[in-house]
C-alpha cells in the first residue's frame, strides 16, 4: 500500500493509522465501560508535545528553540532537561499523560462523580489545558505550537524510505494496541467493564469496587492516547494546541461511535472512515466539513446508536430470523 | 487596582456567568439534558441584537436594544423548540448521546453563522445612555456592567416567579420531581418538556444580546463561555437556582481575584481545579437536591 502513494498521502494515512491507536482507547472507556471522556486530546496532546519538545531540541543542538528566547528564557528550563534524551522522552510522553489520566480518574471516580459529570469536568481539563499551552508561550511555543523537526530518532523526515519506515512503525503499534485491547477484552475484566457500563451499582454490590476498575481502565485508555500521540509528531509535522483541544476529543469520540461502540474493530474501522471521509468533503467543500460532521452526530445517535458495526450485526440477525421465520412457514404449509 | 475594584469587576463577571448559565441551569439541572448547543443560542442572541441593531437602529434610535432583548428571547427559544422537537425528545434518558448529538448541531449553528455574517466579528453599537460610567467609592462602575447586573436581576426575578408563582411553573416542578408521577396526575409531560427548554433556550439569547455591549461577536461566541457556565451549574449543584447563583458568584469572583494574582491562563486552570477539588468534599454541588434515587 505505502508504495502507490505519494509522500503526502502516505503521510494522511499514517496519521490515520496514529487516530485508529487513539480510537482503541476511547472504545475501552466509552464502548465497554460507558465512560464519556471529552479530554482525551490532552493525552494524545501531550504525548504528542513531549515527543515534538524532544526532536525541537534534538535538531537544534545546544540552541534555544525561537519561541523560548522570545519568552524570555536564557537557558533551558530544568523541567524540560529530561527531554534532551531520546528514551527519557519516550517513556515520559506515556507516563505523564498515564499520570495525569491516574489523578482525574482517582479524584472523581472515587466520589462517584459520574455520567455527564465527568464528561463536563474533564471537558473543562481539555479546555484548562489549551488555555495553559497558549498561555506559557515561552515554555509552549504558544498558540503556534512546536514545528521544524530534521528527523525523528535518527530517521530522516523528508527521506521518502524513511517515511514508509516510520509508517510500518505506526501500523505495527496499531496492530500491539489492537491486540492488547482484545487480551484485555477477552479477560474477566472486559465483563466487569460491561457490567459497570449497564449497572455500575450492582457491580458494586456483587463486590467490585467499580472505582478502581474505572480508574485502571482510563489510565490505560490514556496510555494508548499518548502512544498514539508519539509517532503522530513526525507525520503532521507541528503540534499545537489545536491538539489538545475540546472539538479534537469530541472528534475522536464519533470516530468510535461512527464506527461502532463496544467493538475493538468498529472502532479501528471509525476513524479510518471519518477521517477519509472529512479529508476527502474538505478537499473538494472547504466549509462544508462542519455542516457534514454536525449531521453526522446528529443522525448516527438518532438513527444508529450502535455504529457501522452494530447496524450490519442487526441487518444479519434480522435477516436470519426472516429467513428462519420464511422455512418454518414453509414447513408448516 | 483597590480591593472594591476588583470586587466589582469579580460580581460583574458572575453576573454575566449567571445570566449564561441561568438557561443551562433549567435545561441541564431541570430535566437533566446536556445541550452543548446552548453556547450557540447565546451566539444566535448576539447576532439577533446585531440583525436587530442594522434593521431598526436608525428607526427607533437607542430604544432598540429594549426591542433585540425581546427578540433574542424568541429567536433563541424558537432554536430551542426546534432542537428538542427535532432531537432532544428522542434522546430522554441517554444523557451522554443526547450530549454528542447537541454538539454536532452546535457545529453546524456555527458554521451557519460563519455562511451568514462572515468569519470575522461583527460590532455592535451599544446605546448611547450606557457610554458613560458611574464613580462610586473609587471604583469606575460603567453604566454597561451595571446594566447588565440589573438585567440579571430581572432574569431571575421572572424566572423565580415563572416557578413558583405560575401555574406553568408548578407543573415543570412536578415534572422535575417526579416524571412518571406527574403524568399520572394528567401533566402532559412532553409539552412541559419543551416550553421549559424554549425558556432556557430563550435565556441564553438573552445572554447573548447581554454580550454584544461588552465586545465583538463572532460565530465562535458560545463556545469561549460554555464550559464555564457548565462548571458553574457543576458546581452549584444540580437542580437548584440558588446553587446556580451561589456557583455564578464563587467562579466568578475567584477567577477575577487570581488573575489579579496571577495571569489569566493561570487563573483559569487555578479556578477549574479548586472546583475539582471542592467535588472531593460535596460531589454533589453546594446545594444538593435530596432524592433516594439510586440509580
Amino acid at each position: 500500500m505505502p508504495f502507490v502513494l505519494s509522500l503526502f498521502r502516505l503521510t494522511l494515512l499514517a496519521k490515520f493509522v496514529c487516530y485508529a491507536i487513539v480510537a482503541l482507547g476511547i472504545d475501552l472507556i466509552w464502548g465497554y465501560t460507558g465512560i464519556l471522556s471529552l479530554g482525551h486530546a490532552v493525552f494524545f496532546g501531550l504525548g504528542a508535545y513531549i515527543v515534538a519538545m524532544h526532536l525541537k531540541l534534538a535538531s537544534l543542538g545546544t540552541v534555544l528553540p525561537a519561541f523560548m528566547k522570545t519568552g524570555g528564557l536564557d537557558a533551558l528550563p530544568v523541567f524540560l532537561e529530561p527531554l534532551r534524551s531520546g528514551p527519557a522522552a519516550l517513556i515520559l510522553a506515556i507516563l505523564v499523560p498515564v499520570v495525569l489520566a491516574f489523578l482525574l480518574g482517582f479524584m472523581t471516580f472515587r466520589n462517584r462523580i459520574k455520567g455527564v459529570y465527568f464528561s463536563i469536568l474533564s471537558q473543562a481539563l481539555a479546555w484548562a489545558f489549551v488555555t495553559i499551552f497558549i498561555g506559557m508561550q515561552a515554555y509552549t511555543g504558544g498558540s503556534n505550537g512546536i514545528t521544524g523537526f530534521a528527523d525523528y530518532f535518527g530517521m530522516s523526515l523528508t527521506a521518502p524510505l524513511d517515511m514508509v519506515k516510520l509508517y510500518y512503525l505506526a501500523v505495527a503499534v496499531l496492530a500491539l494496541a489492537y491486540i492488547g485491547s482484545t487480551w484485555l477484552i477477552s479477560r474477566d475484566l472486559g465483563k466487569i467493564l460491561i457490567a459497570i457500563r449497564d449497572g455500575e451499582n450492582r457491580t458494586n454490590f456483587t463486590g467490585y469496587d467499580a472505582s478502581r476498575y474505572k480508574t485502571f481502565i482510563f489510565c490505560i485508555s490514556a496510555a494508548l492516547a499518548a502512544l498514539a500521540g508519539a509517532p503522530y509528531v513526525p507525520f503532521a509535522g507541528i503540534i499545537s494546541p489545536k491538539e489538545l483541544d475540546i472539538a479534537f476529543s469530541v472528534e475522536m469520540v464519533i470516530w468510535v461511535a461512527v464506527g461502532g461502540r463496544g467493538t475493538l474493530i468498529g472502532a479501528v474501522l471509525g476513524a479510518f472512515l471519518v477521517s477519509i471521509l472529512k479529508t476527502g468533503v474538505s478537499e473538494t467543500m472547504p466549509g462544508a466539513w462542519l455542516y457534514f460532521v454536525g449531521l453526522l452526530f446528529v443522525l448516527v445517535v438518532l438513527c444508529l446508536p450502535k455504529g457501522i458495526v452494530g447496524g450490519v450485526e442487526g441487518l444479519r440477525t434480522h435477516f436470519r430470523r426472516c429467513l428462519s421465520g420464511a422455512a418454518r412457514a414453509q414447513a408448516d404449509s | 487596582m483597590d480591593a472594591l475594584t476588583i470586587l466589582f469587576n469579580g460580581i460583574s463577571l458572575s453576573s454575566i456567568l449567571l445570566l449564561a448559565a441561568l438557561g443551562l441551569a433549567i435545561t441541564f439541572g431541570l430535566m437533566g439534558i446536556i445541550n452543548m448547543a446552548h453556547g450557540e443560542f447565546i451566539m444566535v442572541g448576539a447576532y439577533t441584537t446585531y440583525v436587530v441593531q442594522k434593521a431598526l437602529g436608525s428607526v427607533l434610535g437607542d430604544a432598540y436594544f429594549f426591542v433585540s432583548i425581546v427578540l433574542a428571547f424568541l429567536v433563541a427559544a424558537l432554536f430551542g423548540v426546534a432542537l428538542e422537537v427535532l432531537v432532544i425528545r428522542r434522546l430522554y434518558g441517554r444523557a451522554t448521546d443526547s450530549l454528542l448529538a447537541t454538539w454536532g448541531v452546535s457545529l453546524i449553528l456555527q458554521q451557519l453563522a460563519r455562511s451568514i455574517f462572515g468569519a470575522p466579528n461583527v460590532n455592535v453599537v451599544a446605546p448611547a445612555f450606557l457610554g458613560g460610567s458611574l464613580e462610586l467609592l473609587g471604583v469606575t462602575m460603567s453604566y454597561k456592567r451595571l446594566f447588565i447586573l440589573l438585567l440579571v436581576g430581572a432574569a431571575l426575578a421572572l424566572v423565580l416567579a415563572i416557578l413558583y408563582k405560575t401555574e406553568f411553573g408548578r407543573r415543570m416542578r412536578a415534572c422535575i420531581q417526579n416524571r412518571e408521577m406527574a403524568a399520572c396526575l394528567g401533566i402532559r409531560t412532553k409539552r412541559i418538556d419543551c416550553m421549559t427548554f424554549a425558556l432556557g433556550s430563550g435565556l441564553a439569547g438573552v445572554a447573548g444580546c447581554a454580550l454584544t455591549l461588552l465586545g465583538s461577536i463572532g460565530p465562535t461566541l458560545g463556545t469561549s463561555y460554555i464550559v464555564d457556565t457548565f462548571m458553574v451549574v457543576v458546581l452549584g449543584g444540580v437542580g437548584k437556582l440558588i446553587g446556580t447563583i451561589a456557583g455564578a458568584v464563587l467562579i466568578g469572583v475567584a477567577g477575577t481575584v487570581l488573575e489579579w494574582v496571577a495571569t489569566a491562563s493561570i487563573a483559569k486552570a487555578a479556578v477549574l481545579f479548586l472546583v475539582v477539588l471542592f467535588l472531593q468534599k460535596k460531589p454533589q454541588g453546594l446545594f444538593a437536591l435530596r432524592t433516594r434515587a439510586l440509580d
